[in-house]
């Protein structure tokens, strides 16, 4: 009668982590196929649940690259999500290194207004950087450079609390060694610091940019016609002119979101061998 | 010989009010290989880091080659420094984490592989230049540390507790290793322990610890034959205590009253008077039990409260002078099995062998 009983919750708990999966995941893979009708449809047509030829086509992926506004759209987002995540990641690791030091003034207090991004709604963020960003003095909406300093700033957070967790781990005699051997600041940070950071660096950097990447809000506030980025052009995509290629789209971020995981874990398991002693 | 390292009237609080050293005097002269032992938390490592140039004295001052250290940061002064974690760089090969200072300090390539393989072969690890630090054993990882601390020269080179991670054997190999490398390179070793026996082994001399205060600078046998300190009495080796009065006072010797017992001692302290408050000491081997025909300067009369065998030395405790905790070794050899648990005994022990160690 106990096994009887386990066995019951263990199959619920299987029945329930399914359903999880499907309502969580599962829309997401209905988008893949989709990208390929051959119909300028949203649906399923009866021949391509058949599996006929006829039926699937890259005509929306031609056209996400033939396209004008697609071509400046891909652009931007990886124009402006590259610098963001250059700028985040440089000030993050920083700050994240100098809050580490015992004697930081007011750490705890600096940390929290650092990692308010993460935590502020994303509308009030977008609506106070345009307000402003748009001062006459500032001058920075509808500039490239105003949303890469948003961006920057939504995903500095990410850095900062990678940065902080791989530091925990960091062996500080190390720096002192580094020095005791005759090396000044910046060669200690570059050839011990650095390298040995360096998953909690770019692993926050990958956040950083994912962040950049598929954020829409701020750029609904702060972008003009010309820093249209995706998921901009997507969400006017959606409510001007409904057609298959915004599934492309969502298909190959799906598919650049799921390298970018596989590049965290891959760089996880890596750190985790490296100070593995033996 | 020339004063190397200098500390003048040291000083370093962490808070504001409680010094962690104070009162800290040294003069290490060229070549020399100096100990600072105490138990943890008695200021040695604090010494070291100030020194090193990790940490800055409160007051007082640091003389290297008689100039003062104060502005030099750490990555000027040249000095060798081994860690008691090792602190190799976990993503450097040995030869790479040999070769780091060298290419910190722009030395060519030919040259600098030159003196990497040198440096290995100091520490009998040649062909390991190729590893990671985490495919070493602890004892190798010491040796690299040791290597990489001598590859570029250093005229001095301070080693902060090497080798208290390492297992008994290989710590006593690496003692001597350490102490061969030593007088084969020349350098000035400032050397920080809490473990004694490595201290006398080691040192040239040794600077014992206790509470941020240097109680005694000497040499390792001026340590354990003539302390004048109790914390050294105790600290270095095993000592027998007994804590009495001074009732007269000769040249050079003393009289103590020790509950009721009269005791001849060495006179320590020259400004001892009669009164004074002061703790025997007498070290277990120099006590001798006594046939009934033979006496010595000093002779009690004491009760046999255990016997241990050890091997080379039988271990007796005895109660005497009011100290049931009284220990004599006697040397194993013929005519030991006569003395016998409970028994009365004459112990005894030479005037000299006792000092008489102000209580301050």
């Amino acid at each position: 009668m106990n096994t009887l009983f386990w066995r019951t919750v263990k199959g619920a708990i299987g029945v329930f982590t399914a359903f999880g999966f499907l309502f969580l995941i599962g829309p997401l893979f209905v988008i893949v196929p989709l990208s390929f009708n051959a119909e300028p449809y949203f649906t399923f047509r009866p021949e391509m649940l058949m599996l006929d030829p006829e039926a699937f086509s890259l005509r929306w992926y031609e056209n996400l690259f033939n396209d004008e506004e697609w071509h400046r759209a891909l652009f931007n987002s990886f124009f402006i999500g590259i610098c963001a995540t250059i700028l985040a990641t440089t000030l993050g690791t920083l700050a994240a290194i100098s809050l580490n030091q015992s004697n930081f003034p007011a750490r705890r207090t600096v940390m929290a207004l650092l990692i308010s991004p993460m935590v502020t709604p994303i509308v009030i963020v977008g609506v106070s950087v345009f307000f402003f960003y748009s001062q006459p003095f500032i001058g920075l909406a509808q500039t490239y450079l105003g949303i890469i300093l948003s961006h920057a700033m939504l995903g500095a957070p990410f850095v900062v609390i990678t940065v902080t967790a791989t530091l925990a781990g960091f062996n500080q005699t190390l720096m002192h060694a580094a020095s005791s051997l005759g090396a000044n600041a910046w060669t200690r940070f570059r050839r011990v610091q650095l390298p040995l950071i360096s998953p909690g660096v770019i692993t926050g950097g990958l956040f950083a940019f994912a962040t950049s990447f598929d954020e829409v809000v701020v750029v609904l506030f702060m972008g003009g016609l010309e820093q249209r980025t995706l998921p901009r052009q997507m969400w006017s995509g959606i409510r001007e002119e409904i057609n298959p290629t915004i599934l492309a789209v969502a298909t190959l971020l799906i598919i650049f979101a799921v390298l970018v995981l596989f590049t965290v874990e891959w760089l996880r398991a890596r750190t985790a061998k490296q100070l593995q002693p033996q | 010989m020339t004063t190397h390292v200098e500390f003048k009237n040291v000083a370093k609080t962490f808070d504001g009010h409680t010094n962690v050293v104070e009162d800290i005097n040294l003069q290490i002269p060229r070549g020399e290989f100096l100990t600072l032992l105490g138990p943890s938390g008695s200021g040695k490592t604090t010494c070291l880091m100030m020194l090193a140039g990790f940490e800055s004295p409160t007051e007082g001052e640091i003389l290297v080659d008689g100039k003062s250290v104060q502005d030099v940061p750490a990555h000027r002064r040249a000095f060798g420094i081994v860690f008691q974690s090792y602190a190799l760089f976990p993503h450097m090969s040995v030869a790479k984490n040999l070769a780091f200072p060298l290419e910190v300090r722009g030395i060519e390539t030919s040259r600098r592989n030159e003196l990497v393989d040198r440096a290995l072969k100091l520490v009998q690890l040649e062909g390991f230049g190729s590893r990671k630090p985490n495919q070493l054993s602890g004892g190798q990882q010491q040796r690299v540390a040791i290597a990489r601390a001598l590859v570029y020269e250093p005229e001095l080179v301070l080693m902060d507790e090497p080798l208290g991670a390492l297992d008994r054997q290989l710590r006593e190999e690496m003692q001597y290793e350490i102490r061969r490398i030593q007088e084969e390179v020349g350098v000035t070793m400032i050397y920080v322990t809490h473990d004694q026996g490595e201290a006398m082994v080691l040192s040239d001399r040794i600077a014992v610890f206790e509470a941020g205060k240097i109680k005694q600078l000497a040499a390792p046998i001026t340590l354990y034959e003539e302390p004048d300190d109790p914390f050294v009495a105790s600290f270095i080796g095993e000592n027998n205590r007994l804590f009495g009065t001074v009732t007269h006072v000769g040249e050079a010797l003393c009289t103590v009253d020790v509950d009721g017992h009269t005791i001849q001692a060495a006179q320590v302290a020259e400004d001892t008077s009669p009164g004074d408050k002061v703790v025997v000491v007498i070290r277990p081997e120099r006590v001798s039990i006594l046939q009934s025909d033979h006496s010595l300067s000093n002779s009690q009369e004491a009760t046999v409260l255990s016997i241990t065998f050890v091997g080379d030395h039988l271990r007796v405790q005895l109660d005497t002078c009011g100290n049931p905790d009284f220990i004599a070794k006697i040397p194993n050899i013929a005519g030991h099995g006569s003395v016998l648990k409970g028994d009365k005994v004459n112990i005894g022990w030479a005037t000299l062998d006792c000092r008489a160690l102000p209580i301050r």
